[in-house]
């Protein structure tokens, strides 16, 4: 493996993710629009929203998995357009993407899936791939015996963490979770939060959180965005509704902002009443 | 007055309508015309990328091995089963036209020759488009669904080299090989049915083959094989990647890479046909005959 030079101060003080003027859209249905972001080393960053609202398609963006249909996403000070193949493949190993059903490969063993990476980009030996797996699946909290088996034998939360352990087994600056805690009982949900802060404490790494669940909120993040659907914004009104630290949640003036913090339906009772309305 | 202005207002009315619906008819037709040639340019650039990938690095074993052994061994059955079905119906097809000419001992030109050149190959491609062409659109659909393509571009895996070259390779290089036990089931259930049920001379119905049928000819359904296999691999794994979500998209997926495969290389089969027919002739004028 190459040995890596130490990186330079003005390397450390440029944000590791640079958004400007991001806008994608899928034929003619608008999802993100003029969306400016920028995220420094370090910083854990939740980004919520209703369903829907793009968050998904935002974190996908950042590491070009699908690519804006204007805009630019700069990667550590690189323009992820401007790259090739190749040099885009080298800048999303220094990535570790956890995946909202965590996207297992399910023709392989938990093991296999963990140790892919490595197997892809390494020349480690058997040996030394085997131990890190088991110590990667050790710090997720899951036994050695879990190697053996398939994604389909896996409950939803043990998934969750082998999508973790494979994340982290590259040792990335930057981890994307996709709705980590969806779809987990509350026990389940605690436990990944803890392993989201867990991981940013051991690695110090940068994290990028889409979510809907504000218990995640409050126990993860420095920074909160919300990104609004862009049909329920006005033509001109930014889709970033808010930006900010968590303590402001609560004191946000956007009624929209308040509403989704307290989990409170508001007009979208009117749009139900007035669609029993007309169905009677 | 009155009368007037009103049948003239029909008039512009009916006209109105027949500008309406013939604005929709272009439109659609538009429509359609523009989606079939982006679809045909999406898929030139995915083999594009094939191409690119597969020049680039070459496949892992791992990965190649398992492939291989799906799309070779595990088609050997169904190809040879068939293969030696068509020689037989070939066969009892022919017979009676023959034999009413007194040429039933042609039957060996005839049913060899037709299955070297044509039959073999296009059942060969047709068992693989439907056998393991669709099985892998569903393999990668469902892998596109559950973002399991995804997890590879973040884990710095290109999906087509990791995914598409494998198994474009196990086409390109196993269909010929399919292409000849095709062919051959096909040659020894077309002798059995002619010699041993129908009852014809033996030592003339190999004569006729080895006269009639030649190395050309073996060459040619391989040629045509390989271009078979390749349209094949590209199309599956191209209505793969393209999945739309759910079962329905992976079932669509599915079905559109067999029905697109079967009808690829029928074109394929008449377009190679006639190049190398033409290739042929100009490099033997005199031609063959079979009378």
């Amino acid at each position: 493996m190459m040995t890596a030079l130490p990186p330079t101060q003005e390397q450390l003080d440029r944000p590791l993710i640079q958004v400007r003027d991001l806008s994608v859209r899928f034929g003619q249905q608008e999802v993100l629009r003029n969306i400016n972001l920028s995220i420094p080393r370090g910083q854990s960053l939740v980004v919520i929203g209703e369903s829907g609202c793009g968050k998904t398609v935002l974190l996908k963006t950042l590491i070009r998995l699908i690519a804006p249909t204007r805009g630019s996403v700069h990667f550590d000070g690189q323009d992820l357009a401007e790259l090739s193949e190749k040099e885009l493949t080298s800048q999303r190993i220094r990535c570790g993407y956890v995946f909202q059903n965590a996207a297992l490969f399910d023709s392989m063993t938990v093991g296999q899936n963990v140790s892919f990476p490595l197997r892809q980009h390494t020349n480690m030996s058997d040996r030394e791939i085997l131990d890190r797996v088991r110590a990667r699946l050790a710090e997720v909290g899951l036994p050695d015996s879990v190697m053996k088996k398939k994604p389909a034998e896996l409950s939803g939360g043990m998934r969750k963490r082998v999508g973790l352990a494979r994340a982290l087994i590259m040792e990335p600056e930057l981890i994307l979770y996709d709705e980590p805690t969806t779809g987990l009982d509350p026990i389940m949900s605690d436990v990944i939060n803890e392993l989201m802060m867990r991981t940013r404490r051991n690695y110090s790494v940068t994290s990028i959180i889409v979510s809907h669940d504000m218990r995640t909120v409050r126990r993860v993040a420095d920074r909160v965005v919300m990104i609004c659907p862009v049909p329920r914004l006005q033509p001109e009104e930014p889709q970033m509704i808010f930006d900010g630290p968590p303590s402001e949640l609560e004191r946000c003036a956007d009624r929209r902002v308040a509403q989704f913090v307290r989990g409170e339906a508001g007009e979208r009772l009117m749009e139900l009443r007035g669609s029993a309305a007309m169905s009677a | 007055m009155s009368n007037l202005s009103n049948s003239a207002s029909i008039e512009a009315n009916r006209s109105g309508r027949l500008r309406d619906s013939l604005v929709d008819w272009v439109g659609d037709w538009g429509g359609v015309t523009i989606d079939a040639f982006s679809a045909i340019g999406e898929m030139a650039l995915f083999a594009w990328s094939t191409l690119y990938w597969l020049m680039s690095r070459r496949p892992r074993r791992g990965t190649l091995l398992p492939i291989l052994y799906q799309v070779g061994v595990l088609s050997l059955p169904v190809v040879a089963l068939t293969g030696t079905f068509i020689g037989m119906v070939l066969a009892v097809q022919s017979f009676f036209q023959f034999q009413q000419l007194r040429m039933e001992t042609r039957l060996g030109a005839v049913i060899n020759m037709t299955l070297a050149r044509e039959l073999g190959p296009v059942l060969a491609a047709t068992m693989l488009a439907g056998r393991v062409g669709s099985a892998m659109a569903a393999e990668l659909g469902t892998m596109r669904v559950t973002e399991q393509i995804d997890a590879l571009s973040s884990m710095g895996t290109n999906p087509v080299h990791y995914l598409v070259v494998p198994r474009f390779l196990a086409f390109v290089l196993l269909i010929p090989a399919l292409t000849v036990m095709a062919v051959f089931m096909g040659v020894v259930g077309g002798y059995f049915y002619s010699v041993m049920i129908l009852g014809i001379d033996k030592h003339h119905y190999l004569y006729n083959t080895r006269e009639f049928v030649g190395s050309w000819d073996l060459f040619y359904g391989l040629a045509k094989s390989i271009f078979f296999g390749i349209a094949t691999a590209i199309v599956s794994c191209y209505q793969g990647f393209n999945c739309t979500a759910g079962a329905e998209g992976v079932g669509k997926a599915a079905t559109a890479a067999f029905v697109h495969s079967f009808v690829l290389i029928l074109l394929l089969d008449l377009m190679l046909g006639i190049s190398l027919d033409a290739i042929y002739f100009t490099l033997w004028p005199e031609g063959s005959s079979l009378f």
